[in-house]
């Protein structure tokens, strides 16, 4: 079958790949660049896991064909942080226990990561409807909200140190 | 889950989109969000061997507001449509209804276009479009052309729109009076079991205009003109509007399916019904 060129940013990097136009971007992520961050749950558009940043939203890569993403700026879990410097969402998951099996967490955190920009101090009932497409089958969400209000006030107080080291 | 392969094009105008619908005729289909689109291609219940992206578009983006007169492109997606002040300004219950739609991330790539114009009775905006007497820009290889909201839908997954033809944009007046938009579903990203719109205007507790519309509850949107009829000019009481109501669930035609029977359907009507009739007229 007939290939076509893509080229996009992913964390930063510009990559080009050759794919049938059939390729879902999940799996051009996976399995053509290796950013195997986003997982595959349902490939129904139903749980989130595959939830990545694309073009400032979040989206379920599931659900997008690869030349759909032609000349976007993708972001995934993989580039939010670092294991020696992880990202507050991850820190706070880690400290408040906001997973279990850790199958829905790169969505969870991806889809936060967007969240606390559009909201940085929301409610726990607003962080709950944020979070609405993503699902988790451990943890009942309790631990997994708790997470993000601490994260989401973590980088509130950050940002104000920033703000007084630059003033 | 893979769908069968296909050719992918990105026109970067509407009349090069119609022409590569004129060329395939049948096997090309055109994506906006994709979200109804590619779950079925996935699951292989449609082939279609042209896919063509109307994302390059810019003709069919945006929301334009003049004095009364809303017009919407069909590419806008559903967070742009709550997202966008001046639209709550004027029809605030486009963003109550839009946020009940799918989820965060569906909303952020599915279109109005795309809700409206695939026909599936499940879908939001039909209803909506409906309630509020919206009118439909197609273009086709015959030019464009206008179709009432009210008039477009034929069954389920059929519509009035050619095969060769393209959804423009969607256009309405700013409602009057009070509005409601409720939905019953299972969970976040279920479509309704049940759903119902209602604009309403009450003057000296007498109602002077009304608009009725229902979601999934029948093969096509559901505009009630009957209770419509039975509402405007009479005295606003709770006999009223039990019998408004039931005249609503009547038209109503919905099918058992895995949210519930045909009864359970009829009595989750009635609840939307009655709840956005009077949360409406609270808010005249």
């Amino acid at each position: 079958m007939e290939k076509i060129n893509v080229s996009m940013k992913v964390n930063g990097k510009e990559e080009n790949l050759t794919v049938e136009p059939r390729t879902l971007l999940v799996h051009a992520l996976r399995e053509h660049l290796e950013y195997t961050g986003a997982h595959i749950g349902c490939s129904s558009s139903h749980c989130g896991a595959c939830t990545i940043d694309m073009n400032g939203k979040s989206v379920k890569s599931c659900t997008v064909f690869t030349p759909q993403a032609e000349g976007a700026d993708i972001l995934t879990v993989e580039g939010i942080g670092s294991p020696d410097k992880l990202h507050a969402l991850q820190e706070m998951f880690k400290e408040h226990h906001g997973l279990q099996c850790g199958y829905c967490t790169p969505g969870m955190i991806m889809r936060s990561y967007r969240f606390l920009q559009e909201n940085p101090d929301p409610t726990e009932d607003e962080v709950r409807f944020g979070i609405s497409g993503n699902l988790c089958r451990c943890t009942g969400y309790q631990n997994i909200v708790k997470s993000i209000m601490a994260a989401a006030s973590k980088i509130r107080d950050e940002e104000k140190v920033n703000k007084k080291e630059i003033a | 889950m893979i769908p069968s392969a296909f050719k992918f094009y990105k026109p970067d105008n509407i009349s090069k989109a119609v022409s590569l619908m004129k060329d395939f005729g049948e096997e090309a289909r055109v994506i906006a969000g994709g979200h109804s689109l590619i779950p079925i291609m996935k699951q292989r219940l449609t082939d279609i061997k042209h896919l063509i992206d109307l994302s390059g578009i810019d003709e069919i983006k945006g929301i334009n507001i003049t004095g009364d007169e809303i017009s919407i492109g069909a590419m806008t997606t559903q967070v742009e449509l709550i997202n966008n002040e001046e639209l709550f300004q004027k029809a605030p219950i486009i963003r109550e209804a839009s946020l009940q739609i799918a989820d965060p991330q569906v909303r952020n790539l599915g279109t109005i276009g795309g809700n409206v114009a695939n026909g599936d009775p499940a879908n939001d905006m039909p209803g909506l479009m409906q309630l509020l007497d919206a009118t439909y820009k197609l273009s086709g290889t015959n030019g464009s052309r206008e179709v009432k909201a009210r008039d477009f839908y034929e069954g389920a997954y059929f519509t009035s729109r050619e095969d060769d033809e393209i959804l423009l944009s969607i256009s309405f007046e700013s409602p009057s009076g009070g509005y409601a938009y409720e939905k019953q579903k299972r969970k976040i990203g279920d479509y309704a079991t049940a759903a119902a719109g209602v604009i309403i205007k009450v003057e000296n507790n007498k109602c002077s205009s009304a608009s009725i519309a229902l979601t999934n509850l029948s093969d096509t949107p559901v505009y009630c003109n009957k209770a419509v009829d039975m509402i405007v000019g009479k005295e606003i009481d709770n006999d009223l509007l039990d019998r408004v109501t039931k005249t609503c669930v009547d038209q109503s035609d919905p099918v058992a399916d895995q949210r519930g029977p045909v009864e359970f359907k009829k009595y989750v009507a009635g609840i939307v019904i009655k709840k956005a009739l009077k949360r409406a007229i609270e808010r005249v």
